[in-house]
């Protein structure tokens, strides 16, 4: 799953699709998923590195990560081609 | 390098919720590296603000409604020239296009240049005739029938499905759930700006617009995409940001370069849920949210001006994406004397 190319993250955490002209805001675990999405990270890799850093296990964050690319995916900031 | 001192009459110098292009279009102009401009405003109400702004009109002048007749209009137009002379026409409304492309050559003649679409790239993006628009350029567009008797409006369900979109032929669009909500726009819109009344698919999705400038040969010479973010209850934009978009981009192109469109546009498309653009209007003219792309990189204003006297004009290649504009409104303060002058020998 990436992120489009062109979708920019500040480092406040706001999401700016130009394709759309959308804009979002997202907290800082958020950017911290689409810093790890940009770097090609598998999901797998994703939650290894989310769950050593915060106190959370693998199936609650599996949850928490899906539902997040769910909202990607609906907003359109997921590659449409995945 | 000095700039080239020119003369500009404009139309289109009301300022209300649903503005005219005019003062944007003079506050690009303005900001040319190129020209050093005096400004004629032409207006059809005494109380267009931009008359009474004299930073950006230097000389008004109160013109008829093209409704009282073209020849009319031109003939006040070349009175007005004779007497203060102007290099340029750049008229904003669609309403007076027709008469301005009429009198082409009479202007021309008098030493008035102007950048307008034909009368046959203007007929042909008419609302009424979209569906042959869409079939002759392979564009999509919304299924839409003119209607001239309120006694059509029950047979609608046949081609239709509710809502449908109800429009003027220049301006004014509504959303309509059934008939009866669709008589009510139809005798509204019929009183204003006259009939065919047009009826259109309703297509689901994000409006997105784009101001252009052709060349007349098939050149765009610039384009900048975008999304309105804040709409007024007339649908206007009162905010909105500039896209990347390069589907939206290439379909300008080619609307551009197969009609060989010549001057300024704007272009109102759908983008679908599944990403599918539909044109739902051609705007024969440049939009009131031009200074946007004035902002983002692009004057386009400058532009047609250049084009409008024939100097070599190199297309935009680039804006700035994310640019936005938030319209605000101001209250001017002005004499009842400067009124009175406007009203009394219709200039000022």
């Amino acid at each position: 799953m990436k992120i489009k190319k062109n979708i920019a993250v500040s480092e406040t955490g706001f999401v700016f699709d130009p394709t759309s002209g959308e804009s979002y805001s997202i907290n800082g675990t958020g950017q911290q998923i689409i810093a790890l999405l940009r770097e090609d990270k598998s999901p797998e890799e994703i939650s290894a590195i989310m769950t050593g850093a915060y106190e959370i296990d693998a199936a609650s964050f599996e949850k928490y990560y899906y539902d997040f690319m769910g909202m990607l995916r609906q907003f359109q900031l997921i590659e449409e081609d995945e | 390098m000095s700039k080239r001192k020119i003369s500009v009459a404009l139309t289109g110098l009301n300022n209300t919720d649903n503005p005219g292009p005019g003062v944007p279009v003079i506050r690009g102009i303005r900001e040319s590296a190129f020209f050093d401009p005096r400004i004629i405003g032409l207006a059809y109400e005494n109380l267009e603000p931009a008359i009474y702004m004299h930073d950006v009109v230097d000389k008004a002048y109160q013109v008829p409604y093209p409704s009282e007749g073209s020849d009319v209009l031109v003939q006040r137009i070349l009175e007005i020239h004779d007497k203060d002379p102007f290099d340029v026409l750049i008229p904003n409304f669609d309403a007076e296009l027709y008469a301005f492309m009429r009198a082409e050559k009479t202007l021309r003649q008098a030493g008035i240049r102007t950048f307008l679409p034909t009368l046959e790239q203007f007929e042909e993006r008419h609302k009424s005739t979209l569906p042959d628009f869409g079939e002759k350029y392979e564009v999509k567009v919304p299924f839409s029938k003119p209607i001239y008797k309120q006694e059509e409006i029950q047979e609608l369900k046949e081609d239709f499905e509710y809502p449908l979109m109800v429009k003027g032929k220049f301006y004014d669009a509504y959303l309509a759930y059934n008939t009866e909500q669709v008589k009510m726009h139809y005798n509204k819109i019929s009183a204003k700006w006259g009939l065919p009344i047009i009826i259109q698919e309703f297509i689901k999705g994000t409006e997105v617009n784009v101001v252009a400038l052709g060349d007349g040969k098939g050149n765009t010479v610039g384009a900048v995409p975008m999304r309105k973010q804040y709409i007024t209850d007339k649908g206007k934009a009162w905010a909105g940001i500039t896209l990347d978009d390069k589907k939206l981009l290439n379909l300008t192109y080619h609307i551009i370069s197969s009609m060989k469109w010549r001057g300024g546009m704007e272009l109102e498309i759908v983008k679908s849920f599944s990403n599918e653009l539909y044109v739902i209007e051609i705007n024969p003219r440049i939009p009131a949210w031009v200074y946007l792309a004035v902002g983002a990189g692009q004057n386009l204003p400058e532009a047609l001006l250049k084009l409008a006297l024939g100097m070599d004009v190199q297309p935009y290649t680039e804006y700035e994406v994310g640019k936005m504009f938030i319209r605000y409104s101001s209250d001017l303060i002005t004499d009842l004397k400067e009124f009175e002058k406007l009203s009394t020998l219709g200039e000022l």
